[in-house]
């Protein structure tokens, strides 16, 4: 018996009957051994899996090149290469038993020449995962490994297979492993000291910290633990080009922290360490360090910390005041946040001192007492530095205490009680707006933070011991010239009065007071919108003093006839206008403002001048902003829905009927303008009903415009009958109308049905094929296709668009309507577009074809840019279209080769418009897309930048620009006619493309120096001329560009 | 003293990016460290240099600009290379026609005059970016990079 694994089990065990197969195989020796192990040799290991586990193994010394005896020792490390291969994979098929003869056998061979190690390995690592181990097993591997293997002096893969074989046993046999006690961290310490490959680090990261997190015994080897890790940090590692394992920086950075971080056992080691870096030159390490703190305060509390908070915090504070990065800056008050809310959790015994306390006054004396730079807090006798508040150390400060009173409730007590005295006294002493502003901003600070720790509790709150004196610092502030000043006051009343408790209602009075005089009286616009903003915001808290002080003042100032001139009244009226509507967030308020400002729409809309359009234009923006902030409520969009849709459509009616109107437009109800400003208004209160209260509307509206059935608005004695859809050239006002009914039944919720729907589209579908004006055809075409876009597909909807098709195309073909047939196709493209829709591409195709149409072409260039955007008033997500994700994508990918086909197929009188149509679908793709497709049609564009259409050049410039910046590789091919195009758009008559030429001169600035260096001198000149441009926007862009040309190729760049 | 800016211990002066400081640079935390009219960074090692730019004197229809800067003390030794780095910023940014004057304002610099005079000659100043080493650090000064 010349197998020495044989034999040892034999001898050991003492069963033959253990491999009965191995007698079978035998016994057929002679002539099946042989093919039989070609077979495995050539690959096929599955089908020899089970003889090999079985028995197969007695019948190696036929074989004898791969004996697992032979005294080549590569041959033997062939042979149990194999033996391993094999285990790994049939490991589940082993039983217990054979386990352990394997185990026995591998061990043993672990002691045998180095060549042979790593296919040993591989096995121990195929047993490591079996279930059937017997108990005491893994325990004697590991024992084994950690006794004979130099780990480090193996090779990486074999190095991984160790901790492979560690992890596995640490996930199922925890029990046992911890039986070894210290020793099992010993071993592994020892194992992974001196580990240099990532791949590798982040097993051994892992399995330290299951270590610590599983409760393993440490022993007396917690320091060596924490040598053996700790001396990657801070992880200083660049992963190589085309590294194919994808390790990162970050990953090891983040599994080095989880273990660091992981047990308080470290602290004593770590927070020295985490000093050392944090004062290193390094930014990184600077970085890490604070993480990795700000990490470890989640487990450590005052006893860890303790001896070295003064350190801790001096650096801390040296990194606040001198940074130059925002970064560290940031990191730094996480960590002193993290700090803060570490020690104000710990539980106090009575005779510890409080470390929370004495470290808070540490911050509180540095920050205003001990720093030299900011003495200027206490020192007034010194008065130059009072003229010259050196702000650059004032406010790290105040950063430094907000970051550790964002802590905890405790540290924000300690630390206003101290503060807030400190700062209001400042306020009154100083009088200079700015600095006022700045030591209001810092209040404003704490202000935000008591917000973030709840209501204002009766008697702990520093904040409510001070109330008179905050209030009145804020009034003051409010009451200063300085814009600036102003604005932080008002931000300062919001945050005061979202403190619930915080406002007496007599200082209530005088928010609101303030906030009226600042939203209609004050000069500068920023703070009347602030103070809108702010009343906006508080309403919905104090919804009675709102709408019992605030509303009827502003009434008043509206209503009120005034002496002034024209010019004043005017810009006061919309400053009220928009102070209602700002001040509209409580429902019971809304009911207050609605029949106000529907009131003051009676009033203006009665005039035929100019101004009185733009009056109408106001109200019906601010309706719209009360819109918008009651769609969330149900009661208050319903309100809203029930008292304004009537009321408008009242008036539109009444504004169209035939004898009000012997002139077009007679009205200012019915300008484009008005009209298209009342869309949005009725849209957004239709969008947001509840299908119930939506059905029971539109069956009010929809008959109104079919039947002329008026009975539910609210003056419904017309002198004559409304008839939209009526013939003659009387009713041309009324069919105007048909734009609220498109902001009507074009918002509402898809599954709310629309009664007479087929007559209605018929109707729609006639009048823009028919109407003789402009709006009036479009409007239809976009009521058709909205309905179009929602409706439920199936045999309707085929006739429907049947119905279309057959009407558009004799008219597209020639006649006196063909732009109406085209807005009508275009509109009912996109209506399928977005709803993928089979019909699409047969409509798209149709308006490809009118690309080269001489009279319809450069239209249906146009109208691609309407197809890819999105349109504000139909079709959209907000008015619950039917919208694919990626139609855009998709329309890209269907077109763009039919739309280049057709450039190259087209004469040259319409070249232009299919450039056109596709750099309006390249423009709206979103920029990732754009730069994976763009490569294909870089020919393509660069004539185009030759094309004098200015829309052509603009959309061309502004694909190619993100392409300079992510693909240069490509890009330097072209560069000769890059930068001549490029200079010589720099030139054009259109600013826009001028301003978007020089971005892209800038651009190329990307591409490899040495491909520009030939044209370094030339572009520099060029650009000389546009420094000189008369627009400011353009010389910004030129001396962007030209400095960064400058700087090519130059040393210092 | 260091003109009250820096801070803290000798370790500073290298970490701190120096800046130009305008004083209409206001004094919120975002703007505190911005920078007006040319934004300067010197290169780490050079010393802490903070200076004041007074805002620039332009006249459009006689194509002349004038721009006073203060260096924070009276020997600082970056006078120079600040005058130059601004120099170089406006002959990159402005059209031909400008007429150029970057000088240091009256009583802050010990040799004033001679920075000046430096700073006004066409030719010393071409040589000076003639010179690679200091053309590089001009441009560091000037690189939009940080």
């Amino acid at each position: 018996m010349v197998l020495e694994l044989s034999a040892h089990m034999q001898h050991r065990q003492g069963e033959r009957s253990l491999f009965p197969l191995c007698q079978q195989v035998r016994r057929g020796q002679a002539h099946r051994g042989t093919p039989l192990w070609f077979c495995a040799c050539s690959g096929c290991a599955s089908c020899l899996m089970y003889l090999l586990t079985r028995g197969f193994l007695g019948f190696l010394p036929s074989w004898p090149r791969f004996s697992l005896e032979n005294t080549d020792p590569r041959m033997r490390g062939r042979g149990i290469q194999l033996l391993s291969q094999v285990l790994l994979q049939c490991y589940s098929l082993l039983q217990e038993k054979e386990v352990l003869h394997l185990v026995l056998f591998y061990e043993s061979r672990l002691q045998d020449n180095h060549l042979v190690i790593p296919s040993v390995l591989q096995g121990l690592r195929a047993l490591s995962m079996c279930e059937v181990l017997s108990p005491g097993l893994a325990v004697s591997v590991l024992k084994a490994i950690f006794q004979e293997v130099h780990v480090q002096s193996l090779l990486q893969l074999d190095r991984h297979t160790v901790y492979s074989i560690i992890t596995n046993f640490m996930s199922t046999r925890e029990e046992e492993l911890k039986g070894l006690g210290a020793n099992f961290t010993f071993g592994f310490i020892q194992v992974m000291d001196g580990e240099k490959d990532p791949r590798n680090l982040l097993v051994a990261f892992q399995i330290v910290h299951d270590l610590i997190a599983k409760d393993y015994d440490l022993g007396p080897f917690v320091e060596e633990l924490f040598e053996v890790t700790s001396c990657y940090f801070p992880v200083d590692f660049t992963p190589p080009p085309n590294d194919p394992h994808g390790i990162q920086r970050e990953d090891l950075i983040l599994s080095l922290r989880a273990v660091l971080a992981s047990t308080t056992q470290f602290a004593e080691f770590l927070l020295p360490l985490l000093i050392e870096k944090l004062d290193s030159e390094l930014q990184s390490a600077k970085l890490d360090s604070l993480q990795t703190l700000t990490a470890c305060c989640a487990i450590y509390g005052q006893k860890e910390l303790q001896e070295f908070l003064p350190s801790l915090w001096s650096s801390l504070r040296r990194e606040v005041f001198q940074t130059a990065s925002e970064k560290i800056e940031t990191e730094c008050l996480t960590a002193l946040r993290a700090l803060s809310a570490c020690l104000s959790r710990s539980v106090l015994s009575s005779d510890s001192e409080d470390l929370l306390d004495s470290f808070l006054s540490s911050i509180l004396q540095a920050s205003f007492l001990s720093s030299p730079h900011s003495n200027i807090w206490l020192l007034q006798d010194c008065r130059h530095h009072l003229c010259e508040p050196d702000m650059k150390l004032v406010w790290p400060s105040a950063k430094l205490l907000q970051a550790a009173a964002g802590a905890s409730l405790r540290t924000y007590h300690r630390i206003s009680h101290s503060v807030l005295p400190l700062l209001l006294e400042q306020y009154t002493k100083h009088t200079q707006s700015s600095q006022r502003r700045t030591i209001l901003e810092m209040l404003l600070g704490f202000l935000e933070l008591q917000q973030k720790w709840g209501h204002v509790e009766e008697d702990e709150s520093p904040l409510l011991s001070h109330q008179a004196p905050v209030c009145s610092v804020v009034f003051s502030a409010l009451l200063d010239p300085s814009v600036q000043l102003q604005l932080v006051g008002i931000k300062a009343l919001t945050v005061l009065g979202s403190l619930q408790g915080f406002l007496s209602s007599s200082n209530l009075e005088l928010v609101v007071d303030h906030l009226i005089r600042l939203a209609l009286h004050e000069e500068d616009s920023q703070s009347s919108e602030a103070a809108m903003e702010a009343a906006g915001s508080l309403a919905p808290t104090y919804p009675k003093v709102f709408s019992g002080h605030m509303v009827p003042r502003l009434e008043e100032e509206l209503q009120l006839e005034r002496e002034e001139s024209h010019h004043k009244r005017h810009s006061l009226q919309q400053r009220c206008l928009q102070a209602l509507a700002a001040v509209s967030t409580h429902t019971s308020i809304v009911k207050d403002t609605v029949p106000i400002l529907l009131q003051h729409l009676q009033k203006v809309q009665k005039g035929t001048e100019a101004k009185n359009t733009q009056d109408v234009i106001s109200v019906c923006q601010s309706l719209h902003r009360v819109a918008l902030q009651c769609q969330q409520d149900a009661e208050g969009c319903w309100y809203f829905h029930q008292t304004v849709v009537p009321c408008l459509l009242a008036m539109a009616v009444q504004a169209a009927m035939p004898e009000s109107t012997h002139t077009l437009p007679g009205k200012a109800l019915l300008e484009e303008e008005v009209l298209a400003a009342m869309i949005p208004v009725i849209s957004a209160a239709t969008a947001h009903l509840s299908p119930e209260l939506a059905a029971q509307s539109v069956s009010h509206v929809v008959p109104l415009f079919l039947d002329g059935d008026v009975s539910f608005l609210p003056q419904n004695s017309f002198p004559c009958s409304f008839q939209p859809f009526g013939d003659g050239e009387h009713l041309e006002a009324q069919r105007r109308l048909v734009a609220l009914l498109m902001a009507f039944v074009c918002s509402l919720p898809r599954d709310v049905a629309i009664p007479q729907q087929e007559w209605l589209l018929r109707e729609l579908l006639a009048l823009s094929c028919s109407s003789n004006c402009p709006f009036t055809a479009t409007t239809a075409a976009k009521c058709f296709a909205g309905l179009v876009n929602k409706h439920p597909a199936g045999q309707q909807l085929d006739e429907i668009l049947q119905l279309a098709v057959n009407r558009m195309e004799p008219s597209l073909a020639e006649g006196p309507r063909r732009t109406q047939a085209l807005t009508l196709l275009l509109w009912v493209t996109k209506a399928l577009v977005l709803r993928y829709h089979p019909l699409s591409s047969c409509l798209t195709d149709k308006l490809l074809g009118l690309l080269g149409d001489t009279e319809l072409g450069p239209a249906t260039a146009d109208g691609f840019s309407l197809l890819m955007a999105e349109s504000p008033d139909v079709l959209h997500k907000g008015c619950h279209a039917d919208v694919r994700i990626m139609f855009r994508q998709r329309f890209f990918t269907d077109n763009v080769p039919k739309l280049v086909r057709g450039f190259h197929g087209a004469g040259p009188d319409v070249k232009a418009n299919y450039l056109k149509g596709l750099s309006h679908v390249l423009n709206h793709l979103p920029k990732p897309v754009l730069v994976t497709e763009l490569p294909t049609l870089l020919s393509l564009l660069l004539e185009a930048l030759s094309c004098s259409d200015r829309v052509v050049q603009l959309s061309t410039l502004s694909c190619l620009h993100p392409l300079l910046l992510e693909a240069p590789q490509i890009m330097s091919l072209h560069v000769d006619t890059l930068v001549t195009k490029f200079l010589n758009l720099t030139s054009s008559p259109t600013m826009a493309v001028r301003i978007a030429a020089l971005r892209c001169a800038h651009a190329l600035t990307s591409l490899p120096t040495t491909v520009l260096l030939p044209y370094k001198g030339r572009v520099i000149r060029a650009l000389a001329k546009p420094l000189d441009d008369k627009k400011r926007l353009v010389r910004k862009e030129a001396v962007a560009a030209r400095g960064e040309w400058f700087l090519l190729g130059s040393p210092g760049r | 003293p260091q003109g009250g800016r820096a801070s803290g211990g000798p370790g500073s002066a290298r970490r701190r990016s120096p800046l130009l400081h305008s004083p209409a640079a206001s004094a919120t935390g975002g703007e505190r460290r911005a920078s007006l009219n040319t934004e300067l960074k010197l290169p780490c090692g050079l010393g802490a240099v903070a200076v004041t730019a007074v805002s620039p004197q332009v006249d459009d229809a006689q194509s002349t600009v004038s721009v006073e800067f203060t260096p924070t003390i009276p020997h600082c030794s970056m006078a120079t290379l600040i005058g130059l780095s601004i120099k170089v910023k406006l002959l990159r940014s402005l059209p031909e026609r400008f007429k150029l004057d970057v000088h240091i304002t009256p009583g802050t610099h010990a040799s004033e005059h001679a920075v000046n005079k430096q700073l006004a000659d066409k030719e010393r100043v071409a040589a000076a970016l003639e010179n690679s080493h200091l053309l590089e650090v001009v441009n560091q000064c000037l690189s939009a990079r940080s």
